[in-house]
């Protein structure tokens, strides 16, 4: 079936009801189901328990054990079977329980998932969507917090995209179940009570787009996931020292949007990137050479990175003082020098 | 813990001797030997001693063209053909095969043309085939991880009622992976229609089986995981095609998946980067040479006077007809445009890539307008 074939057929717009991004991502992937009988789901736990954080809630009860299934604990076995399923014209959406218990299956991403399409000169490709819930700030014991992305933005061939809020999180996994390409879909956990009042469908930005969350004349900073409500809160705490802060959200971290970005760095002419992951050969470290090599001349300041601190990701107690906070943001755009 | 470090080849005599139907010398085998299964008519025998003559001839000629410097490299399959063809004749057309890189005479044997085959030997693209016309999907290189992709196309197929099944090849080293198990217990579990054919040609590049695993038999792991599992004499091509397709058989009514583990030996290096001289012994290599899936069925066809010398004469000629057209399509150059490298990655255009392409280009361009300046200095 084709994406245009995908369309909201099952899907007639409902009243506003207040969502949780849980809930949100449990709809997109409840009316994709209705919508495509070849997106079939499984992974570890999704079925009668409807996943560790619940956003596959009810999907086996309505859509049975053919298009829904609890697999064996393995995630190597989870995406390279998604692989043969996508081969034979499925498009199955997996889950990764939490973001270190995706590396059992890294080699089957980097080296199948990735690298199919390409291999195959485009007559196998793989429309896949892997869900990992990432990020910390849930008190969360080791292995349960990791911000993975950065292994996934270096491997040509993925598409790894993350939402920050319900409304995103619904259009954006829909979109992402919709395209003919594999899609890293890395959700904030975090973020998966946070609510939103939504008319489902709903249809936000297109899945390689950034968008400007606030704007802004004097700095413009640069979040995703987990990372945006920070950066919303580091705007709001600003205005009273009498600093405008334009917030991107980037939503898709490949692509990179160098247009929404850029556009936005040459107006402020100061740039600042925040994530939760540590800071050496991390994301925020492509994005400030993209944008430092692409916009000098516009800008004023170095481009900062405040980001979680160059160690593994620290035990409960200790994980607030790792995590980027308004506070640590803005001292560390104190550092520059305003004229 | 080693069992048998002086002898690796040895290792097998630990386990109980393998299902065959016909034995080392071409003679019918011992009614002991054969499992219950029976002997495949003897035209069949015929079709399949042809197949494996000519698998034979591409063979020899690629490891050849790769001696010259003419491909890039090239893992043999030679002696192995017993299991390579056992298990392509026993597909039906809507069968999926799912090869790894020293399955190349599988994929001939399916039908697809050599240069295609060569194309990524050659260093054209990193394959170069019809996947789904043949229904082969591409050469798997990292090991075991073909065999899940095996068992989830087989799960789909499963899904949508189709009546295919999913046949991956695999060596005896891959089934050290973690991938190999996770196959092997998702197929059982889902009671996927996929076969599993374990060419236990007894090293993966240099190191034994028995630094590979303590049990007796890789096919006894069939146990482990609830599903069927047969050790059988991999250098007998009736006894692998009689399993094989009995396998296919019961995936295709329902009945899930088999391990079948073909006990052979890889007589080439592993590629041609490789010096075998350093692990292993020339008697074992000539022991096993003796052992010959194409001598010993063609032994028992003459005696059944099923093979006469006119037929092998044809069939001898058809080997040297496919090995001709193999020489001359690495005459033929092939169409490489520097361009492509941006067009399959993503589906979605990404401007990213469309600079660098563009990048690409000038320098191309930039290449151009060099060697033509170049040219007319050299002309004047």
């Amino acid at each position: 079936m084709s994406p245009q074939q995908t369309l909201e057929t099952g899907t007639a717009v409902r009243a506003p009801e207040s969502l949780t991004m849980a809930a949100a991502l449990n709809a997109a992937i409840r009316d994709a189901m209705v919508d495509d009988p070849t997106v079939v789901l499984f992974g570890e736990d999704v079925g009668p328990l409807g996943g560790v954080f619940r956003v596959t809630d009810g999907l086996y009860a309505e859509f049975g054990e053919t298009r829904v299934s609890d697999s064996p604990l393995a995630e190597a076995g989870i995406v390279g079977t998604a692989i043969g399923m996508a081969m034979y014209g499925l498009r199955p959406v997996v889950e990764m329980q939490f973001d270190a218990f995706s590396y059992p299956a890294f080699q089957q991403i980097v080296s199948h998932v990735a690298k199919m399409r390409n291999r195959t000169r485009g007559k196998i490709p793989l429309p896949i969507v892997i869900r990992i819930p990432y990020a910390g700030d849930i008190g969360g014991v080791e292995h349960h917090s990791d911000s993975s992305e950065a292994y996934w933005t270096a491997t040509p061939g993925l598409t790894v995209v993350s939402p920050s809020n319900p409304a995103d999180a619904y259009s954006m996994l829909r979109d992402a179940i919709r395209s003919d390409d594999p899609v890293i879909f890395m959700e904030p956990k975090s973020r998966y009570w946070s609510k939103a009042s939504l008319a489902l469908p709903v249809q936000t930005e297109p899945l390689n787009r950034a968008v400007v969350l606030r704007e802004g004349t004097d700095v413009t900073l640069i979040a995703y996931g987990p990372t945006v409500k920070t950066a919303l809160a580091t705007a709001e705490q600003a205005v009273a020292e009498g600093l405008s802060i334009e917030v991107i959200d980037l939503r898709s971290l490949s692509p990179f949007d160098d247009e929404t970005v850029g556009a936005s760095v040459r107006k402020t002419g100061r740039a600042a990137i925040v994530h939760e992951a540590a800071q050496f050969g991390g994301y925020g470290a492509e994005v400030a050479a993209r944008l430092t090599e692409r916009n000098f001349f516009y800008l004023a300041a170095p481009i900062l990175r405040i980001t979680g601190f160059d160690i593994p990701y620290p035990s409960p107690k200790l994980e607030e003082y790792f995590l980027p906070t308004p506070d640590r943001i803005l001292a560390a755009l104190s550092t520059w020098e305003w004229s | 813990m080693s069992l048998n470090v002086e002898n690796p080849s040895l290792t097998a005599e630990l386990a109980p001797p393998p299902l065959r139907l016909i034995d080392d010398q071409g003679r019918a085998a011992a009614q002991n030997e054969s499992g219950g299964f029976a002997l495949p008519p003897v035209e069949t025998l015929l079709d399949l001693y042809r197949q494996m003559v000519v698998a034979r001839r591409f063979d020899v000629q690629v490891t050849a063209l790769t001696r010259q410097g003419r491909l890039a490299t090239y893992p043999s399959a030679l002696g192995q053909e017993a299991c390579e063809i056992a298990a392509v004749a026993s597909l039906a057309p809507q069968d999926w095969l799912f090869p790894t890189y020293r399955d190349s005479i599988a994929l001939l044997t399916r039908g697809v043309e050599p240069k295609d085959i060569l194309a990524s030997f050659r260093g054209d693209w990193h394959s170069g085939y019809d996947y789904q016309q043949h229904r082969i999907a591409p050469q798997a290189t990292p090991l075991a991880t073909q065999a899940l992709h095996a068992v989830g196309l087989a799960t789909a197929a499963k899904l949508k009622r189709d009546d295919t099944v999913a046949l991956t090849l695999l060596g005896d080293g891959a089934t050290s992976e973690g991938d190999a198990h996770e196959a092997f217990n998702f197929a059982a579990v889902w009671q996927a229609p996929v076969v599993f054919v374990v060419q236990n040609n007894q090293f993966a590049i240099s190191v034994p089986l028995d630094k590979q695993m303590a049990c007796r038999t890789i096919a006894d792991k069939a146990i482990g995981y609830g599903m069927p599992g047969y050790y059988v004499d991999g250098n007998d091509v009736a006894a692998m095609y009689a399993v094989v397709s009995a396998a296919m058989d019961r995936a295709r009514s329902g009945g899930g998946p088999t391990l079948i583990e073909g006990l052979t030996y890889r007589i080439e290096a592993h590629t041609n980067s490789d010096d075998p001289t350093r692990y292993r012994k020339t008697a074992d290599v000539d022991l096993w040479r003796s052992r010959d899936p194409i001598e010993r069925l063609e032994k028992y066809l003459v005696a059944q006077g099923a093979l006469t010398e006119e037929v092998r004469a044809l069939i001898l000629a058809a080997a040297e007809d496919l090995a001709t057209t193999t020489r001359e399509c690495m005459t033929e150059q092939a169409v490489i445009d520097p361009l492509e490298l941006f067009e399959h990655v993503y589906s979605t255009p990404r401007a990213a890539l469309a600079e660098q392409r563009a990048f690409l280009a000038a320098e191309l361009d930039g290449d151009a307008a060099a060697s033509a300046i170049a040219n007319e200095e050299s002309i004047r």
